[in-house]
């Protein structure tokens, strides 16, 4: 798999980059707590790691970060860009991006279709959401792609699309819950490093969720065990 | 004040009233229509003048000397053809679980479950009667008939024939059921560990897997009980006539041009609901004594149990029941197309189409409310289906047991029952023979299947597609219909194509809430078997199960057009 190393980049002329704050989450399942007191600032383009064994609260978290925890969970605490409180928003007004295990491509489009639901509608014009689309996999090598069926891509090609829907959703930060942990070592450590440079040049506070001690290295940030909350 | 107003209406049809109104839609008229049967039954019934409460009914209706016979043909053909179903369908489950027969079984289940079987009644009539094609193949040559022997076979006073026509519709459905619980509960290994501990396939799936599933297919089995118990087209067209069975009785009394004889037909409905409630019963009770008795057995270490000829009698007796279905079809499409064809010649000698012609304009007409009635009912029950399953993905709270009980409830219930209670609730709203009436009749049995179809599919979907489509900062709303719908395509049309087979299939409602005003396919087939004139019925017959095999050919082809680009979303 040829992988270039240029980087897709949204010239995002919507918001200036923000930090994403949580302050004092504290997080229970049906009475009972998961974790308590959880602080934490993310810087634009800084990416920190949360580590933990399965079970904590790891995606739980992200879950509540970006709005979609389910109903038996309650949260107290606040989640904020910058200065703007997040936490009563619904998950479609946070706009904070999210990569999971899986792609989760949408199976009933195509790679294009896929992207270009991504993107914002107040990117009007055809032509500007077109351009915007093979711009976006032009950068990641991928242009010969965009009218393909997304069962037909290989794995890595896949998560790389899925990459680029986020980012094409002009988010404000990006969580990562585990994305690499399906793919083989080789491919990982690629996929990684594309995952990781393109929040860079987006300037998006990223989080990452991992149980594995090399994904939290390569990120060169921050490491934050979760049983310490 | 407006805004005030519209407000109200937007919580009014909100999703969060939607299982409500869902449950009002269905379960209302049944209990309405129960009521207003109970209640003619003691003597209350104004139309004809009566509205001092009795029990004469009751003592005319035990009097009567047909009813001990035509009760006795209810319980014996609805417990026999129950328990035969049950037993083969659970034989050859166990014995051929994960073979190629099996897989090929599994494939016809769809295309059986879609024909009305009144119209699988019919065929099977033109099969086994005596002057039927099995009897035309082997004929003379082989039996010496010249002609048709003088035995009652199709009508006979035992009711075998109700009891095997009873059996090609019903063994399917509960393989269907079987099917649907071995998926969701790890059957599989459950079987290959028993295997490895030397079990052979029917010892193991008997001992390891049904006790399991059983809690799983109690309520299909309970609702394939009432319906042998109560049914009434099949019973027309296959069962003993002198006295008929049960349900056949009462709604020759509902139908008598004495009108006093109203008063009788609602207990004998009540009567009706009585014996299936105490046949569920008497049946739950042995599956305790069953389970009890079984206990050590399970763990007594035998590792086979009649391996071989389960195997034998299970295939052969499936074979059978298989073979008996198409044959059915096959000698519709015969005599809908015979203009003559004498007894012992194994085919039309001469054939024509004007069982067609002749009747084109009645079939237009028959043909068209079938599927106006079929398709709207079956629409409306898709959407409120899903507006009760989006309204539990969005709460994060599935219906409990409890919603499955009053779902199969209205199935446990004999038509008969309450359909001329729901037919004097629709005279008393003005609605009767109305377009709303019948759809909604149709609706009250729609719903129930068309919910059990697309209650596993929309639960299992993965909601993160939904939640990666929100963090886009896409709508909920957008996301809905975008993602969800068009990811579910492939089970909707099936839940639709299910309802409209369903709706095509009632008999009873379109009687009874048509007020004579609506024919249908069904009701024309049903009612024209009697006559004896095969071609004509035929036509109808065909026709019947036409519709509804071509709406789930659509529904099954229509994805694979549309994704026809689309590998993960494609047929298998």
């Amino acid at each position: 798999m040829v992988m270039n190393n240029r980087t897709f980049q949204q010239n995002s002329t919507s918001s200036a980059p923000s930090s994403l704050h949580l302050q004092d989450l504290k997080l229970s399942l049906r009475g009972e707590q998961l974790f308590t007191q959880l602080s934490l600032s993310v810087r634009p383009g800084e990416i920190v790691t949360l580590m933990g064994p399965s079970g904590c609260g790891k995606s739980s978290l992200l879950a509540a970060i970006s709005g979609t925890l389910e109903k038996d969970f309650s949260l107290e605490g606040q989640v904020l860009l910058d200065e703007f409180n997040l936490t009563n928003l619904p998950p479609e007004e946070r706009h904070i991006g999210m990569l999971f295990q899986e792609d989760l491509l949408f199976p009933h489009m195509s790679v294009n279709e896929n992207l270009g639901f991504g993107i914002p509608a107040h990117v009007k014009g055809k032509k500007e959401r077109t351009a915007l689309i093979s711009q976006a996999l032009n950068d990641a090598g991928l242009s010969e792609f965009g009218s393909r069926d997304p069962a037909t891509l290989s794995g890595g090609q896949r998560a790389r699309i899925a990459v680029l829907r986020t980012l094409l959703s002009q988010p404000r930060a990006l969580l990562l819950d585990e994305p690499f942990s399906k793919l083989d070592a080789e491919l990982r450590a690629r996929f990684r490093d594309f995952v990781f440079r393109h929040a860079q040049a987006n300037n998006l506070p990223t989080l990452l969720v991992t149980h594995d001690p090399d994904d939290a290295q390569s990120t060169g940030g921050k490491i934050i065990q979760m049983s310490d909350f | 004040m407006m805004k005030h107003f519209s407000s109200n209406l937007s919580v009014l049809f909100s999703l969060r009233t939607v299982p409500v109104l869902t449950l009002m839609v269905f379960l209302l008229p049944v209990l309405a229509g129960l009521l207003s049967t109970i209640l003619p039954a003691f003597g209350y019934l104004p139309v004809i003048g009566q509205v001092s409460f009795s029990t004469t009914a009751w003592t005319e209706l035990f009097a009567h000397p047909a009813l001990p016979s035509a009760l006795f043909a209810s319980v014996s053909s609805g417990i026999i053809a129950t328990f035969l179903s049950l037993i083969l369908s659970l034989s050859f489950v166990a014995a051929w679980q994960g073979t190629n027969s099996f897989k090929k079984v599994r494939q016809l289940l769809a295309p059986i479950l879609a024909i009305p079987h009144s119209a699988l009644a019919i065929g099977l009539a033109f099969l086994i009667a005596p002057s039927g094609w099995i009897t035309r193949s082997i004929s003379p040559w082989a039996t010496g008939w010249d002609r048709p022997p003088d035995v009652a076979i199709i009508h006979d006073e035992w009711g075998l024939s109700l009891i095997l026509g009873l059996m090609i519709k019903e063994t399917p459905y509960l393989l269907l059921m079987i099917l649907a619980a071995l998926d969701q509960s790890q059957a599989k290994q459950r079987l290959k560990l028993a295997k490895t501990l030397g079990y052979h396939p029917v010892a193991a799936w008997i001992k390891s897997v049904l006790p399991v599933i059983y809690k799983q297919i109690r309520l299909p089995i309970y609702a394939v009980l009432a319906f042998s118990l109560s049914v009434v087209d099949i019973a027309l067209i296959l069962g003993p006539t002198t006295p008929p069975t049960l349900s056949v009785l009462v709604l020759r009394w509902f139908n008598d041009p004495d009108l006093s004889y109203r008063t009788i037909a609602a207990a004998g409905a009540l009567l009706q609901l009585l014996v299936v409630i105490g046949i569920i019963f008497i049946w739950w009770i042995t599956e305790k004594i069953i389970a009890g008795l079984s206990k050590t057995w399970l763990t007594n270490g035998t590792r086979s149990l009649a391996e071989t000829p389960v195997r034998i009698l299970s295939k052969v007796s499936l074979n059978s029941i298989y073979t008996l279905f198409f044959g059915s079809l096959l000698v519709i499409l015969l005599w809908s197309f015979t203009r003559r064809w004498r007894y012992p010649d194994f085919l039309p000698s001469v054939w024509s189409s004007q069982s067609w012609d002749r009747n084109i304009h009645n079939l237009m007409w028959s043909s068209s409310s079938t599927l106006t009635i079929g398709l709207i009912s079956s629409f409306i029950a898709v959407i409120l289906v899903v507006a009760c399953l989006e309204n539990e993905k969005r709460r994060g709270k599935s219906a409990g047991a409890g919603a499955l009980w009053l779902v199969y409830f209205p199935l446990m219930i004999p038509q008969v029952s309450f359909l001329f209670g729901v037919q004097v609730l629709t005279i008393k709203a003005g609605i009767d023979a109305s377009w709303l009436a019948m759809i909604w009749c149709h609706l009250l049995f729609v719903l129930p299947y068309v919910f059990l179809s697309l209650t596993d599919p929309y639960r299992q979907q993965d909601d993160r597609y939904i939640k990666v489509a929100l963090s886009m900062g896409v709508s909920p709303t957008r996301a809905f219909w975008r993602i969800r719908l068009p990811m579910l395509l492939r089970p909707l049309l099936f839940a639709l194509a299910i309802g409209f087979a369903v709706s095509v299939a009632q008999y009873l409602p379109t009687l009874f809430v048509g007020g004579g005003r609506f024919s249908t396919l069904t009701t024309e087939a049903v009612n024209l078997s009697a006559s004896g004139n095969r071609r004509i019925i035929a036509v109808y017959a065909l026709l019947q199960a036409l519709l509804p095999l071509l709406c789930f050919a659509t529904a099954l082809a229509l994805p694979n057009v549309i994704f026809r680009n689309r590998r993960a979303l494609k047929g298998h």
